[in-house]
């Protein structure tokens, strides 16, 4: 096999990690239903996650929500259909821009975490002592933190998208006086369930994927210093990409399905 | 001292991305028997012992540990052979989020030699082997709280909650003081007494070798090029058995 090119180097090295991903997922399952559950540790991640990004996300939620509504008031108000505001605020919220925008933010924040966190202890050799013991460091790292990724993200974006809801209402009080009882019942007019729900499919599969992703990325890091870094990097990098792809495929099968 | 074989190692090879570190290595080891595998850093002495736990595979060879052959098992039969084995990794590898009480505990509460125990049974295992190891004012303590010395006790001191049979010990006076790296081989061969264990002791530092050794090969190029009691490898006459004794 030819390596010396970058390009074949890169492209093989891409295709690996895919695999790797791929049977990532299988070990999960498999652990999942096979091996004594850590359930305190589990309890331990969500906590751990969750509380992590509940500030980071509830600013960006709030600047989130107040910006869109300043920015569109102008030209709603224009077409005389600024009474349409918190309809429109809520629906790009809830469906597109909340549930990508924080899970960017979750990757950035718990998926490095989780990569230069699970890297550092494979570079100790603390993940081969838990080998060597007869526990299993699968189980014990990897199952906990994806099932808490995958639950604590869903969680954060709908008080994500409350807070967003709350910006937004900041912001249109600032210029008519609105009351939050007409504003809550323009904002969740038609649309409710059917936005709310495969948006909420989607978080938790982002939320899975940035669990899985990171976690992969630490747990097979290079050895030496370096490699706690560039897991920690490459966990963001590659879990936020997914983001955009998997928004991408559940795009088009909401799409499929609805209309 | 007893003859019952606990381990043996038929041509063991193993290389990585083409490079041979391990050619066709054989060795035996007996009960009770205090074995040190003597060689300069990078040799390969971390990647027998780690063939010999299945944390690597072998490329190819035999490998028997208390009569199961790792190379060739089930994962039921590796679980009982890893419960009987203790390994002692070169900084300790203690679990940084936990204390070092809770680090005891991990693996006590998870194997069935102990996780039928009630709590203030494993309790009690656990003050009993941090004072084997002299560390039991440092219960505690986080493992950011100690010094390279104190983690290689504490993770001796865990290794010592499944009652191993067989203790591997990688590089225990690696990065310690003169003083230190002592009272680490006092340690060792205190276990050795107190526990009746079988050990093989990784190193490249002489004095923990004569020390701690019944026994000592000397690794290079792959392959062991001397045997025997410390007294017989010190009269050896090749040059890179002699680098060691300077
Ligand atoms: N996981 C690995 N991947 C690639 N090379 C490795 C790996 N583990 C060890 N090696 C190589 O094997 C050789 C022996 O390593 P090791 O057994 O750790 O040496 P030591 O005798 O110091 O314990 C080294 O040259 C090292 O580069
Ligand atoms: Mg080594």
């Amino acid at each position: 096999m030819n390596s010396r090119s970058p390009m074949v180097y890169k492209t093989q090295q891409f295709l690996l990690d895919i695999a790797g991903i791929t049977s990532f997922v299988g070990l999960f399952f498999r652990n999942l239903f096979t091996r004594r559950f850590e359930g305190r540790e589990f309890l331990n991640q969500c906590f751990r996650t969750g509380y992590q990004s509940l500030l980071l996300i509830g600013v960006t939620a709030i600047i989130l929500g107040l910006v869109l509504t300043i920015q569109t008031r102008p030209i709603l108000a224009d077409l005389g259909a600024v009474s349409w505001l918190p309809n429109m605020v809520f629906v790009s919220v809830v469906t597109e821009m909340g549930p990508v925008i924080f899970a960017l933010l979750f990757a950035g924040k718990v998926g490095s975490g989780i990569g230069a966190e699970l890297s550092s202890m494979r570079v100790t050799d603390q993940i081969d002592a838990m080998e060597v013991s007869d526990t299993y460091p699968f189980n014990y790292l990897v199952v906990t933190r994806v099932l808490a990724t995958t639950i604590m993200l869903p969680l954060l974006v709908f008080y994500g998208d409350a807070l967003a809801f709350l910006g937004s209402f900041i912001g249109l009080n600032a210029y008519s006086d609105i009351s939050f009882q007409l504003f809550y019942s323009r904002a969740f007019e038609d649309f409710f369930f059917r936005d709310i729900f495969p948006a909420t499919i989607k978080t938790i599969f982002f939320g899975y994927f940035i669990g899985i992703i990171s976690s992969y990325m630490g747990y097979y890091s290079d050895k030496g210093t370096e490699g706690v870094g560039r897991s920690a990097n490459s966990a963001v990098v590659a879990s936020s990409l997914v983001v955009f792809v998997l928004d991408l495929i559940a795009v088009q099968i909401t799409d499929l399905l609805l209309f | 001292m007893g003859k019952e074989k606990i381990i043996h190692i038929e041509n063991l090879n193993k290389s990585f991305n083409g490079t041979s570190v391990i050619r066709d290595l054989s060795m035996s080891l007996y009960a009770g028997e205090n074995l040190v595998i003597l060689g300069k850093s990078g040799s390969g002495k971390s990647v027998i012992v780690k063939c010999i736990v299945k944390l690597m595979e072998a490329d190819s060879g035999k490998i028997s540990v208390f009569g199961t052959e790792v190379t060739a098992c089930s994962s039921n039969e590796l679980s009982d052979v890893r419960s009987k084995v203790g390994y002692l990794f070169q900084e300790g590898a203690l679990y940084d989020s936990m204390s070092v009480r809770e680090n005891l505990l991990f693996p006590a509460l998870r194997n069935y030699k102990t996780r039928k125990l009630g709590m203030p049974q494993l309790d009690e295992l656990v003050r009993q082997n941090l004072d084997s190891v002299g560390l039991l004012e440092a219960i505690d303590k986080m493992p950011s709280e100690l010094s390279g010395g104190m983690k290689k006790r504490a993770g001796l001191a865990r290794t010592l909650m499944l009652s191993p049979d067989l203790i591997i010990y990688d590089e225990p006076t690696t990065g310690l003081d003169p003083y230190t790296s002592e009272s680490i081989i006092h340690l060792i061969l205190k276990v050795q007494s107190e526990y009746n264990t079988t050990s093989i002791i990784i190193t490249h530092d002489i004095k923990c070798a004569e020390l701690t050794g019944d026994r000592i090969c000397v690794l290079h190029d792959g392959n062991f090029i001397a045997e025997g009691v410390f007294d017989t490898v010190k009269k050896k006459d090749d040059p890179e058995v002699r680098l060691f004794f300077k």
